[in-house]
């Protein structure tokens, strides 16, 4: 079976910039993955450029057989990514945000529904605007638009930030059925603890490639 | 178009929730013709004869709040890249936008008529060519806006970037829809079909064009 995720020598830049210098991996599909490495090391950008959000400048990057550098929305649509912004438009309520973007991908905006309850957004809650809504509210409303969409490829990044303890918990079940289920995770995490058992194994970045090993800031 | 619906119905929704569209670009277009008023005095027999081109500056000045507002509301939170990561179609994100941003320059064309016969004391003769001016100038500066929008959208100058690079395109509809008024508030709405034909001309173009060059203007830029 081909790999979920494949890349050779994949460089990535903003303008001059290198975002990423020539990164390699493989990552079978099913396989749940925790990215590693200081900041900078291109962690992000990594997870930026799987989504299609950011271009591949050479190398080769094919991700769920869609070659990223012939066809990026086509990646798209087998993607998730919770990213560190959320987002969603303000002036929509939570479940008109979760509605408009479960129709835009093609799936039943029924769904909204109970990915909203499951996380903890039903009721009350569902019709508020996002602007009203905390940090971790905000959070919960875009992880459940990826329970909804339930993608085969879950990007994670930074996950766990902005949620409170009960949110942490629900996260990491939610991660766990993922994995049940067959699909592909990245996830990207500087809490080593919390990610650790959640996955199959560690690939550490720095400096915009695979490293075998974890590099140490000084 | 389910996608160009979807994404009109999207933004519509959210100016009607913001009221920015009341708020904002209504009162700033009635200071725009209220201002004209001030600077060229009270008299009718000034002000009419200049209705119609009062009108249309008013009206293309107010379509750079509305596009500016159109893209504002894609770049909190990241909406932005939502849009490049849902999978829609672009050429129904750039109808649907154009759309939404034509539904909104419609209604405050409707109130600037209004205003124009009260203040300027414009007779709206010729009304069919009146109307008809309107959707097709309107149809090209929403295509124009949307097209130039995407342009600037990623840029950290884009609200003053904007109107330098909108502006000087949507001059031939300006010129378009102010001759065709023009001839309708005479009372010879037929001098007003040739230019109906060009601004329909150019509104067929604009919409063509971002059609095409949407997808990659919302990738690169």
């Amino acid at each position: 079976m081909a790999p979920a995720v494949s890349l050779r020598e994949a460089v990535a830049l903003a303008g001059h910039f290198p975002l990423l210098s020539g990164a390699s991996l493989e990552i079978e599909e099913g396989e749940v993955v925790h990215l590693r490495g200081p900041n900078g090391a291109g962690k992000t950008s990594l997870l930026r450029m799987l989504c299609g959000l950011v271009a591949l400048h050479s190398g080769s990057a094919v991700v769920l057989g869609h070659d990223l550098a012939l066809d990026r929305r086509g990646a798209r649509r087998s993607v998730g990514l919770l990213g560190h912004q959320s987002f969603l438009y303000d002036e929509l309520t939570v479940e008109e945000n979760l509605r408009y973007s479960l129709r835009a991908f093609g799936v039943d905006p029924l769904r909204a529904g109970v990915a909203a309850e499951r996380l903890g957004l039903g009721g009350r809650l569902a019709s508020t605007q996002v602007l009203k809504l905390s940090a971790g509210q905000r959070r919960r409303t875009a992880l459940a638009l990826l329970v909804a969409r339930d993608p085969r490829l879950w990007l994670l990044d930074e996950p766990h930030a902005g949620l409170d303890q009960e949110g942490r918990d629900l996260l990491d079940e939610i991660v766990s059925e993922s994995r049940s289920d067959g699909r592909t995770v990245l996830l990207s995490s500087h809490e080593h603890e919390r990610a650790a058992p959640l996955c199959d194994r560690v690939i550490w970045l720095a400096g915009g490639r695979v490293v075998k090993e974890p590099v140490v800031v000084a | 178009m389910r996608d160009a619906w979807l994404v009109a119905g999207k933004d519509l929704r959210i100016e009607f929730r913001s009221r920015v569209a009341v708020n904002q670009v209504i009162p700033f277009a009635a200071a725009v013709i209220l201002l004209f008023g001030l600077a060229l005095g009270p008299s009718r027999q000034v002000l009419a004869p200049a209705s119609a081109g009062l009108f249309w500056v008013a009206v293309l000045l107010s379509s750079v709040l509305v596009t500016q507002r159109s893209f504002a509301v894609e770049a909190s939170d990241g909406a932005r890249d939502a849009l490049r990561l849902s999978g829609l179609d672009p050429a129904g994100i750039f109808l649907g936008k154009a759309l939404a941003v034509a539904v909104e320059l419609l209604a405050l064309e409707a109130l600037l008529t209004f205003g124009v016969a009260v203040l300027y004391g414009a007779r709206l003769t010729g009304a069919l060519v009146l109307f008809a001016a309107c959707v097709a100038a309107t149809v090209g500066l929403a295509a124009v806006g949307i097209v130039y929008g995407a342009v600037a959208s990623g840029l950290r100058v884009r609200e003053t970037l904007l109107p330098l690079l909108f502006l000087p395109v949507a001059a031939p509809v300006l010129l378009g829809a102010t001759k065709a008024w023009d001839e309708a508030l005479k009372g010879t709405p037929s001098g007003g079909l040739g230019w109906l034909s060009l601004l329909a001309v150019f509104a067929v173009l604009y919409v063509a064009i971002g059609t095409v060059a949407f997808g990659p203007l919302l990738e690169e830029s």
